[in-house]
């Protein structure tokens, strides 16, 4: 199959009056339609920078990334980024908070928005489309926020340690659920973390990433005897403490 | 609603005792004050020629409504201090924006916006008449120019704070400057621009009231300067008396503006 992304020795710093810093150091890697990639590594290693670079927002100094075999500098392909926070607007609601993708592209049209209700009655939000961000719990307004990045129907999702602002017992479930909604949509998907449990739980493929410059370390491919498992039902598989123990050496020792 | 427990009755009741004896004290002063000024007045403590008295005060005050003159130069004062207030809203509301969008501008003016902001205004008003004349021109400027400087500042820095995260979400949706401007900058700065607002407002009536004193022909600071001048000491504590009565309202005016939507954060 055609890969969806494709990055090819890319490098990125970070200049400053202080000096430059080496950000990324040739990342090269492939993402396949439907895949769910996590991508770990210890703080500082650039993981945010790697999903900004893909996203188009910033631009590599050298290498290329490819979405769809054509080059994003024009936001002509689209991208879902989901953020560490939620950023819902308390001054909007959460309607139109999940509709302002759609408004600010002008694509406010019926099949969107069909869509987007959809969506709000499926992950159970639509009895709170008039409320204010402020009135719902930490889980739904993660899932308003995903609703709004889906609402753009993107092609590519990028997730950006989307349930660190959240507590232990909500994280499990906001990560369960959100999972579950990316997999049923049938997205393509690559999350950022530091939880290694969480890389685990939901990724077809590990990208381990190395201290700074960020160089990729290891790629290591994730499997389950358990067949149809949620992220929830994975962490009871027999190998979910081998995969742990494999990166965390990993991560550890190497980096 | 639930019935209310005893105890619950009790903390309420206690409440609204404590409420009343504020309102009670505070009006207990005002009368105080202005019993013993009147009885001073009286029985000769204080010259009612250089310290007026209420009485006096009221009967200059019934005079001057009578002729109309009282509510021509409170109009006048009021409708200066609005025109100012507005001014200074809308023109700080606007080159807060201009620096907003462009930063290398901001970067080459903030020293003069520095500078400017904490010079004493009252400096520049007898270069105001000059330039402008003895006219309503010397007041708005003068008012404006209390005000504006650190409005922009406040305003702009407003804008700055906002959340860069928020700032990329908008990208992430490949939105415009403008889309960031209209649906995340203005919208989370409007507490500021509330808040800035009320003190926009007090201001205005201190810039508008030294203007008064150099450039005019009406109005309570004029009513003020001139009355000084000839001895109507009646006048000049009628004004004052007054100022503070607008003073109050455009506080409480200002007040439940911030109550009605200066809470959305």
């Amino acid at each position: 199959m055609k890969p969806i992304l494709e990055l090819d020795h890319v490098n990125y710093s970070y200049h400053s009056l202080n000096g430059e810093t080496n950000a990324l150091k040739d990342i090269s890697f492939t993402v396949a339609p439907g895949e769910f990639i996590a991508i770990v590594g210890p703080s500082g290693c650039g993981k945010s920078t790697l999903l900004s670079l893909i996203s188009g927002l910033i631009k590599p100094e050298s290498g290329s990334i490819l979405i769809n075999g054509t080059e994003n500098n024009a936001g002509n392909t689209n991208i879902g980024y989901m953020l560490q926070k939620d950023h819902l607007f308390e001054w909007r609601t959460i309607y139109s908070n999940v509709t302002l993708g759609l408004e600010i592209q002008h694509q406010m049209t019926p099949e969107r928005l069909k869509n987007v209700d959809h969506m709000l009655e499926l992950y159970g939000l639509s009895g709170f489309t008039k409320q204010r961000p402020s009135q719902l719990s930490g889980g739904m307004r993660q899932r308003a926020a995903l609703i709004r990045t889906l609402a753009m129907e993107p092609d590519l999702l990028l997730l950006d340690e989307p349930f660190s602002a959240l507590d232990y017992q909500t994280r499990l479930e906001v990560c369960d659920d959100i999972a579950t909604i990316i997999k049923r949509e049938k997205k393509t998907a690559i999350l950022v973390t530091h939880d290694l449990s969480e890389a685990i739980s939901v990724g077809n493929r590990i990208i381990i990433l190395s201290k700074r410059p960020g160089t990729i370390q290891k790629i290591v491919p994730i499997s389950f005897s358990i067949p149809n498992y949620t992220p929830m039902q994975s962490r009871n598989a027999p190998e979910f403490q081998e995969y742990f123990n494999t990166i965390w050496k990993e991560l550890n020792h190497h980096g | 609603m639930d019935k209310i427990s005893p105890i619950q009755q009790k903390f309420i009741s206690n409440h609204q005792k404590r409420k009343r004896f504020v309102l009670c004290l505070r009006f207990l002063i005002l009368i105080l004050f202005f019993a013993s000024w009147e009885l001073s007045a009286r029985i000769g403590f204080l010259d009612s020629f250089i310290f007026s008295s209420p009485s006096r005060i009221l009967r200059c005050m019934a005079q001057m409504a009578s002729d109309g003159s009282l509510f021509y130069h409170t109009g006048v004062t009021i409708a200066e201090t609005i025109i100012s207030f507005f001014l200074i809203t809308v023109i700080g509301i606007l080159f807060a924006i201009l620096l907003w969008l462009n930063q290398s501008l901001s970067e080459i003016l903030e020293p003069y916006l520095v500078v400017l902001n904490s010079l004493p205004k009252t400096a520049l008003a007898p270069v105001l008449i000059v330039w402008l004349g003895n006219n309503i021109k010397t007041i708005i400027v003068a008012a404006v120019s209390v005000a504006v400087f650190g409005t922009i500042l406040t305003i702009y820095t407003g804008f700055q704070s906002v959340d860069p995260e928020k700032i990329k979400l908008i990208y992430t949706f490949r939105g415009t400057k403008k889309d960031i401007l209209y649906k995340v900058i203005l919208p989370s700065t409007v507490p500021l621009i509330i808040s800035t607002m009320k003190v926009n407002i007090g201001l205005s009536l201190v810039g508008v009231i030294i203007g008064e004193f150099l450039a005019a022909n009406a109005g309570l600071g004029y009513l003020i300067i001139y009355g000084s001048q000839v001895f109507k000491l009646d006048w000049v504590l009628m004004s004052i008396l007054i100022l503070c009565l607008l003073a109050g309202i455009l506080y409480l005016l200002t007040g439940s503006l911030e109550k009605r939507y200066g809470k959305i954060k």
